[in-house]
């Protein structure tokens, strides 16, 4: 039997042009932080040092929230929807001629595969961009009143596992409805936020408009804290969170937060099974897992349990690990050694609970953080592996007799972020998606983003809506009169 | 056939996974045995969605082949070309033509490997089997009133019986539509176990005619019904309805060969046939053929691609691979 190996396919990092250091992005120019204070952003796929990146402190805190609202209050508030909505087009179509570029840098930075930087999320940053452009003009029709007011400055925090695209979620919105941003992108992903500063100077955008500050969890606090920010949005952990809602209590800033996920992908036995295996991998390692809305519990009717994991097995065995910029990888590097750990942890965890631990065989790197594909099976809602997100490539299997047991499963978490369901019948999708305490609720296909569409979670995945008409509503303080 | 790993609980390529829950093979001695227990099957068999499908087609053509890969797969997909004329106006000058093209594609480079047969109307069988004997390239023959089938089962098994006895090695078959998209299952069924005797040692492709079948569920159905009456061979398309052969109705089409392999541990071939006109097409079949139903597949005896112009541009291609240059059309034959 010939065996048909793919030759390395590596997409050229010329595109991109990594400088040795970066500084701040404050009222439309880098800058350097006052204390001088730096930390490193590295490749996770080989612990390359990729560049030095000033770290935010106090006082920098303070000029970026000074400029952002010197522009809020002389320019960006005063600006027609219709001006505002012209720059958002401009950054949109900048975004997708400089696409390649970063889609590189983003997959050297955060270690995703270059096939999904490429196809899902630069695609889908530029979609976010289009899609917010065209509310700017329209606010007045977007069921918040005749004359919704944009809060002013808008402190967000993002995570590292989609840094681009959470960046688009996070800016496009608010700019389109008037407000100003300081941004803060993950430690460890820094680099695709500091070219979208170098996009928005080259948009013209008015100075202050967007604010990047770098940094860690203590900048990320002096931000969510400043007096003078208005409106906070984060996406992250539920720990995070917390911290940040109890920090915004007391006082008039809104806020907005997307945090974690356990989410059920629940397969009946009349599903599209070859479809359903696709979509369970697709639920669970793309992006290595690092998805709040991952389908990290499988729930299987147990009429067609053996079958679906005979299959789900067999794919397993062809997804392809390793280099990130490879155009034929599937499954990447875990974007930090921290995050290596609390993999390891947690699946060590499910291995002394009692459940059966299965990868596919496969080599990983010797440099980098890597972790195979895993699955578990065996394992019950009484699991650690079943309750806590794990936030890498680890499935765990339940199983489940009947429509109602099935919803009671999903439901049993703390989170409520989103859920999958598979199944031909599609009254039994309508009930399903009705019974189902989850923001989003995919049918026969997971892990799918549209910019029109809005995405959010219950309980302990957090509140408020971002994507579609309901994002604007983050960010805009309804009028009294609604006219219209 | 590979075993589970005991240590590791790991699968190895080819395991016979034994989907109990959905398919057994004692259930299949049961299934051809009546019009309703035939139904019951096919109806029964796991759907399809077209979206997920098609999704999966396309992430599995996104593959990038490249230098020594692309290298493997050129010559692969020669080895595996149907060399095709299928035309009202087909001679034996023109068919003694495409035999010397199958036997040597290139001739300025004898390395390039021969393809795996050439295909032709029946009464064109004579004067291929002659030009091609002792060249190991097989003699496909269609018949059983193609392209539409639209006759009577004495004719298509007289046409079959010809073809055979003309010298064909292979017999490709097309499927009565009418009766399959009517339900009568049975029908089809009886067909092709028909014509399977009448092919007496040559083997059998079975044509589906995907493009009027429509849904991928037929897909699916059609191809077990082909499966389960002896098809050696399930093959997309006639090439003269559109759409003709595409990735997802392959990828449907490969999936059924897997499972059949797993359930009954016989293997069953596939062809796509039509429109499948560059290297870069031919290259992404490869692809689907080695993710989905596995190595096992990636030889002429188990997948073929029925075309003609393909051949041309994988020589081109394959030129370019080992000059650096591409040659102008004139440098390769027209046959």
């Amino acid at each position: 039997m010939v065996t048909f190996e793919y030759a390395p396919a590596p997409e050229s990092r010329a595109v991109v042009d990594i400088k040795s250091s970066y500084g701040l992005f404050i009222g439309g120019e880098f800058t350097d932080p006052a204390d001088g204070a730096s930390f490193k952003s590295i490749n996770p796929a080989n612990e390359e040092v990729l560049a030095d990146i000033a770290q935010a402190g106090v006082t920098d805190v303070d000029r970026a929230v000074a400029a952002a609202r010197k522009a809020f209050s002389q320019t960006w508030s005063k600006m027609s929807g219709r001006d505002r909505g012209k720059y958002l087009f401009r950054i949109a179509r900048i975004i997708q001629e400089r696409a390649r570029e970063l889609a590189v840098l983003e997959s050297i930075d955060n270690g995703k595969p270059i096939r999904e930087s490429r196809d899902v999320d630069i695609p889908l940053v530029a979609a976010h961009f289009f899609y917010y452009a065209g509310w700017a003009d329209k606010l007045e029709y977007a069921g918040y009143g005749v004359d919704p007011r944009p809060h002013g400055v808008a402190g967000q925090i993002i995570p590292w596992n989609f840094p681009m695209l959470m960046l688009a979620w996070k800016i496009a919105p608010a700019l389109a409805t008037g407000n100003t941003v300081v941004l803060k992108p993950a430690e460890t992903t820094p680099l695709t936020a500091l070219l979208f500063a170098e996009i928005c100077q080259q948009a013209d955008l008015p100075p202050g408009v967007v604010n990047i500050l770098t940094g860690a969890g203590e900048t990320g606090r002096l931000l969510v804290e400043h007096p003078d920010v208005d409106k906070v949005a984060f996406t992250g952990s539920t720990e995070v969170g917390k911290a940040i809602a109890r920090s915004v209590a007391g006082t008039s800033k809104k806020a907005t937060l997307e945090l974690g996920g356990k989410a059920a992908n629940i397969v009946f036995d009349d599903a599209p099974l070859d479809q359903a295996v696709e979509g369970i991998v697709n639920g669970i390692f793309f992006n290595q897992g690092h998805v709040c809305c991952a389908g990290s519990r499988l729930l299987v009717q147990e009429s067609v349990y053996d079958d679906v994991l005979a299959r789900l097995k067999r794919r397993l065995a062809t997804l392809r690990v390793g280099d990130p910029l490879d155009k034929n990888t599937d499954v990447g590097a875990i974007n930090s050694a921290e995050q290596l750990t609390r993999i390891r942890e947690l699946s060590e965890v499910g291995e002394a609970e009692g459940a059966e631990r299965w990868s596919p065989e496969c080599v990983l790197p010797e440099r980098g953080f890597w972790f195979a594909p895993t699955v578990f099976t065996g394992v019950s809602q009484a699991h650690r592996i079943a309750r806590e997100e794990i936030f890498g490539p680890v499935l765990s299997v339940l199983t489940f007799r009947t429509p109602a047991e099935a919803v009671e499963k999903a439901n049993n978490t703390p989170y409520g972020l989103s859920a999958g369901v598979w199944t031909d019948k599609g009254s039994r999708i309508l009930w399903m998606s009705q019974q189902l305490r989850a923001g989003v609720v995919w049918a026969n296909t997971f892990n799918k983003f549209d910019p029109t569409s809005p995405f959010g979670g219950y309980k302990e995945s957090g509140y408020g809506r971002e994507g579609g008409r309901h994002g604007l509503g983050a960010y805009l303080v309804p009028s009294e009169r609604s006219g219209r | 056939m590979g075993g589970r790993d005991g240590d590791k609980g790991v699968l190895t390529q080819g395991t016979r996974l034994g989907l109990v829950t959905v398919l057994n093979e004692a259930h299949l001695a049961d299934v051809t045995s009546s019009q309703a227990s035939l139904r019951q099957f096919l109806l029964g068999l796991p759907s399809v969605d077209q979206v997920g499908a098609e999704a999966r087609a396309a992430t599995l053509a996104s593959r990038s082949i490249k230098t020594t890969a692309k290298q493997f797969a050129i010559d692969l997909a020669i080895s595996m070309i149907d060399l095709t004329t299928l035309e009202g106006q087909d001679t034996p000058g023109k068919v003694r033509a495409l035999c010397a093209k199958a036997q040597r594609p290139d001739p300025s480079d004898p390395s390039v490997p021969r393809v795996a047969a050439i295909c032709v109307y029946p009464d064109l069988v004579s004067t291929a089997e002659a030009a091609l004997r002792g060249s190991g390239v097989k003699v496909a023959s269609v018949a059983t009133g193609f392209p539409s089938g639209r006759t009577t089962l004495e004719v298509k098994q007289a046409d079959t019986r010809a073809a055979v006895a003309a010298g064909a090695d292979e017999v490709d078959m097309v499927i009565d539509r009418g009766a399959f998209l009517a339900g009568r299952y049975a029908q089809v069924f009886e067909e092709i176990s028909t014509v399977k005797q009448a092919c007496g040692s040559a083997h059998l492709k079975v044509i589906l005619e995907t493009g009027e079948l429509a849904t991928y569920d037929n897909v699916r159905r059609a191809s077990w019904l082909a499966m389960l009456a002896g098809a050696d061979f399930i093959k997309t398309s006639t090439g003269k309805v559109s759409p003709a052969a595409t990735l997802p109705v392959t990828l449907i089409m490969l999936e059924a060969v897997r499972d059949f392999l797993d359930i009954t541990g016989r293997q069953v071939g596939v062809k796509p046939a039509g429109g499948i006109r560059t290297t870069k097409d031919a290259i992404k079949y490869l692809v689907l053929v080695n993710e989905t139903a596995g190595a096992a597949w990636l030889s002429p005896d188990w997948f073929r691609i029925g075309a003609s112009s393909l051949l041309n541009d994988l020589l081109m291609q394959r030129q370019k691979m080992t000059t650096g240059r591409y040659a102008g059309p004139d440098y390769f034959t027209l046959d």
